[in-house]
């Protein structure tokens, strides 16, 4: 077991290392640069620019600028913003609470609603229960989160009035109070995310479900005489939850990603807003650094996957 | 003529027959008026008053939290560093410049004691120095003493190449002494008509020496206090998450009486204008929403039984096309629109007053900018005083197609007008944003009906204004035939914006295309009148050549201005901002306060 997680690790290290090479090149090749806004500023003499540039860097050969990055990053530099001028990684971690407790909730809704809706509605299989959830299902997947979000401004914060829809970081308030206001600003953001992963998940914990509840073994425990409360949750689900485990865990960087939406419509100072400001103003450090850290999450979240189904089938790590 | 007069007006004020408001409101009637009309007034030896304050509230603090909303949140905290407007509004809330400019653009004292002159000895009569002097008795928010070596010290830190400052433009050319620990002095290397440019608004703003001193040059992105500012003004620094949130709070030791109003202060940032004018004027999440560049109609609909509305402050930018007077499409050198070329349509006069024709400005201020724009035949909008009387604009598809038919262009078998084998066919460029692709619709309907096949391109705001030398799609390169933005004009004051267009500034490939003439216009007319303002002490006289300098420009055709637009900024309607247009929104905001009720 601990040779496979030791292989899987070493294959780890030459991806991300593959993946930093070519982020690197495509944002030094993209258009645009950091001191754009510095062209159009009246008061500063153009030698100023060049001289800026150079002081970053900017002007020297990609391949270098490349080496620095990567042999920085090693020392556990992760760079300075350009915009900011402050270090990257303190602006990541300004950042990370905020986008944690928002996708962290958006998960954990989606799992509370998804794995009960899903296995319900396997258990009754074409009944009026499992068309309706499977239907909302389909709406809920088809609908992008941009589109709900603003939906959910325009019926909860302007028309009802209940929700404030700018999400903010400074809550002055102490306590419960402070509890409660984190909770209503998260509700609308954790609602968008949370229900369109729950779409989609709904309908893999069902039909993961049906495979299984047909198995012999599943049949078995009912001839015993076993309730079905109990067959379903000791016995089918146990097994069924395997899968749906491993794409919680595969769909953790993509729901980061699917967050970068939902952070910019109600103005929550998570990662994904930063990416999209860093890009916009063209402050290739923490794009970079953005990007990267999504990287390592999809590779780190592929390994934990390949880990559990070493440990869950141990055929597997003897491959 | 306007000499003579304005002359007249200003013996009468200073001989006391006329007061300073019948004097603006004089030059108002006259076309003159001057939002820098006290500035006018301090060279034509008269004092210059502290224009008066409209704040009412009479104790300090009790005014609860303001909530400002800026939908791109300020990222740094030092006004030397600060790129875009957005940093220097963040950076303003707490540091301080000696003073600002009020909504009629005239000044205001901030740290300074009193407004420089004649009289009091301030302003040298050759227009060599400016003499200021500091309020006593005020305190940077650690308690220690604010002095005339802070002032040098900002002119030694930004001066410096290693520094890297953007306000090295400003600081580079003069001098600043200490006479005393409360005065300080600044020299010009020649004579200086506009004196108010270094320590005075947003970009004058003032970082404490003790602090700073010992990151000045290489050292400077050390400097802790970069992030977590310690100023002198209103409302002292709590918390700043760059992109996201400032907090601030009152301070107590503030040196204005009765100020601030309020005890706590936010800015958040990010997200979008439309959105933030939702905030503040719909929901009223929050008091204060900046630059809402949101068509008019979208305004409308939301301040029906809203919470707030809009404000407008009237500035000097101004929204053109320009035109480019080389070829973009013959290469010289492995450089297009290289100044050796002349463009092939464009060297005809007849085609480029035809195209200022083809405008429709009325429409566009109709269609898209409603309240947040003003028709116009000037490039130069601003201040008053600088504004030509002399010019004219008119919109007529007839008038434009007589005009080409006269010139010899006729139309071909497809309609597009020809002459001599070159079709009159343009490449319009502008940047993507929701106005510019509007108007560029308009534009292009009328060129049609009068026989020019215009192509429409936009390119992404991010690249389009970009300094990258390797990108063709940059404003600075122009490889188009005509191109649509906005310059911001920073002060109230033409000589830096009317520079631009000197012919010593063409961009080109030799100079990286970093120079800013990007129409590649020469005319030594305009040439000679600008240097001739930039020497000429004398305001009146000044004045007379910004305006002769506007009309030579309007002669050529080398701008049609589209739009002379206003700022528009979201204000609860409890809120009383004071938001200049020749200043950025928070360089006031001492003065801002709430009224009891709605």
């Amino acid at each position: 077991m601990s040779q496979y997680v030791l292989r899987r690790l070493l294959i780890a290290v030459p991806s991300l290392l593959g993946i930093s090479l070519v982020l690197f090149v495509v944002l030094a090749l993209a258009p645009g640069d950091p001191f754009s806004e510095l062209a159009t500023n009246p008061n500063v003499p153009p030698e100023v620019a060049a001289a800026l540039r150079a002081k970053f860097g900017l002007d020297d050969p990609i391949y270098l600028r490349y080496l620095h990055w990567i042999t920085a990053m090693l020392r556990g530099d992760w760079g300075f913003s350009f915009v900011s001028r402050m270090n990257v990684d303190t602006l990541i971690l300004q950042r990370l609470p905020t986008t944690l407790y928002v996708i962290g909730s958006a998960q954990l809704l989606a799992l509370a609603i998804a794995i009960p809706v899903g296995v319900y509605a396997a258990t009754r299989p074409y009944s009026i229960f499992d068309q309706i959830a499977n239907t909302l299902a389909f709406i809920g997947f088809s609908l992008p989160t941009f589109f709900t979000g603003l939906l959910f401004i325009l019926l909860f914060s302007i028309t009802l009035d209940w929700l404030p829809f700018v999400y903010t970081t400074d809550i002055r308030a102490t306590g419960f109070r402070w509890v409660i206001e984190q909770v209503r600003q998260a509700i609308m953001p954790v609602m968008v995310l949370g229900l369109f992963q729950a779409a989609s998940m709904t309908r893999f914990v069902r039909s993961a479900m049906l495979d299984v509840i047909r198995l012999d073994y599943v049949t078995t425990a009912r001839a015993k005489g076993l309730g079905q409360a109990r067959v379903i949750v000791k016995h089918a689900m146990r097994n069924a939850l395997i899968p749906v485990v491993t794409l919680v865990a595969l769909q953790m960087p993509a729901v980061f990603g699917g967050a970068i939406v939902t952070e910019q419509i109600f103005r929550i100072p998570g990662i994904g807003s930063l990416l999209i400001s860093s890009i916009l103003s063209n402050d290739t450090p923490v794009v970079m650094a953005v990007t990267f850290v999504f990287a390592c999450l999809v590779v780190l979240f592929n390994l934990i996957a390949d880990v559990l189904y070493g440990w869950l089938d141990p055929r597997i790590s003897l491959r | 003529m306007l000499d003579n007069e304005l002359r007249t007006m200003i013996d009468e004020v200073k001989d006391g027959r006329m007061d300073r408001r019948g004097f603006v409101q004089r030059m108002l009637a006259f076309g003159l008026t001057a939002p820098m009309a006290t500035q006018l007034l301090a060279i034509g030896g008269v004092a210059m008053a502290e224009s008066p304050s409209t704040y009412k509230p009479t104790k300090r603090g009790g005014g609860g939290a303001l909530k400002l909303l800026w939908w791109q949140g300020p990222t740094l905290l030092n006004p030397h560093f600060a790129t875009g407007t957005k940093d220097q509004d963040g950076s303003r809330l707490f540091y301080e410049p000696l003073a600002c400019w009020d909504p009629d653009g005239n000044m205001k004292l901030v740290l300074a004691a009193e407004i420089p002159s004649l009289q009091n000895g301030g302003l040298a009569a050759d227009g060599t120095s400016v003499t200021w002097k500091l309020k006593p008795g005020v305190k940077w928010h650690d308690g220690k003493p604010f002095t005339a070596d802070d002032v040098v010290f900002n002119w030694e830190y930004a001066r410096d190449p290693a520094t890297a400052t953007v306000t090295i433009g400003v600081h580079r050319d003069i001098t600043v002494e200490k006479i005393d620990d409360l005065t300080v002095r600044i020299l010009f290397k020649k004579p200086t008509p506009f004196w108010a440019d270094a320590f005075v608004g947003a970009p004058g703003s003032i970082i404490p020496k003790h602090l700073f001193a010992e990151y000045k040059g290489a050292k400077s992105r050390e400097a802790p206090n970069n992030l977590s500012p310690v100023g002198t003004g209103p409302y002292k620094f709590i918390e700043f998450k760059p992109g996201d949130l400032i907090r601030g709070e009152l301070n107590p030791d503030y040196h204005m009486a009765n100020r601030p109003h309020f005890d706590t202060l936010e800015m958040k940032g990010g997200g979008d204008a439309v959105s933030a004018a939702r905030a503040v004027i719909q929901t009223g999440e929050y008091d204060f929403g900046w630059n809402i560049q949101v068509e008019d109609d979208v305004l409308l609909r939301l301040e029906k039984g809203g919470k707030g509305k809009t404000v407008y402050a009237v500035g000097g930018d101004t929204e053109f096309i320009a035109l480019n007077f080389t070829d973009p499409n013959t290469e010289v050198d492995g450089e297009r629109s290289s100044i050796k070329t002349k463009h092939p349509l464009f060297s005809d006069p007849a085609v480029r007053k035809a195209l200022s024709m083809l405008v429709d400005r009325e429409a566009v201020k109709k269609v898209i900018y409603g309240r947040a724009g003003r028709v116009t035949p000037n490039f130069l909008n601003g201040p008053e005083k600088f504004v030509s009387k002399n010019t004219t604009w008119e919109f007529s598809i007839e008038k434009a197609a007589k005009l080409l038919e006269d010139a010899g262009w006729k139309a071909g078998s497809d309609g597009i007008r020809e002459k001599d084998g070159k079709k009159l066919k343009l490449l319009y460029q502008t940047a993507i944003n929701g106005p510019r692709q509007k108007t560029q619709a308009i534009v292009k309907q009328a060129c049609q009906k009068a026989g020019i096949d215009v192509e429409l391109k936009s390119v992404v705001a991010s690249v389009f204004f970009s300094s990258d030398v390797a990108n063709p799609d940059t404003y600075a390169k122009f490889y188009a035939d005509l191109e649509m933005f906005q310059i911001p004009m920073s002060q109230p004051d033409p000589a830096q914006h009317m520079r631009r267009y000197h012919s010593r500034n063409v961009a080109t490939k030799e100079n990286k295309w970093q120079g800013v003439n990007f129409p590649r216009w020469v005319n030594k007319d305009y040439d000679a009148t600008v240097d001739a303002a930039e020497a000429e002490t004398d305001l009146v006289k000044r004045a007379a050549l910004y305006i002769k300098a506007n009309d030579i420009m309007m002669q050529d055709t080398v701008f049609i201005p589209v739009m002379h637009r206003l700022k528009v900024e979201a204000c609860s309607n409890t809120l009383r901002p004071v938001v200049s247009g020749w200043a950025n929104e928070t360089d006031n905001l001492f003065d801002w306060y709430r009224e009891a009720t709605g």
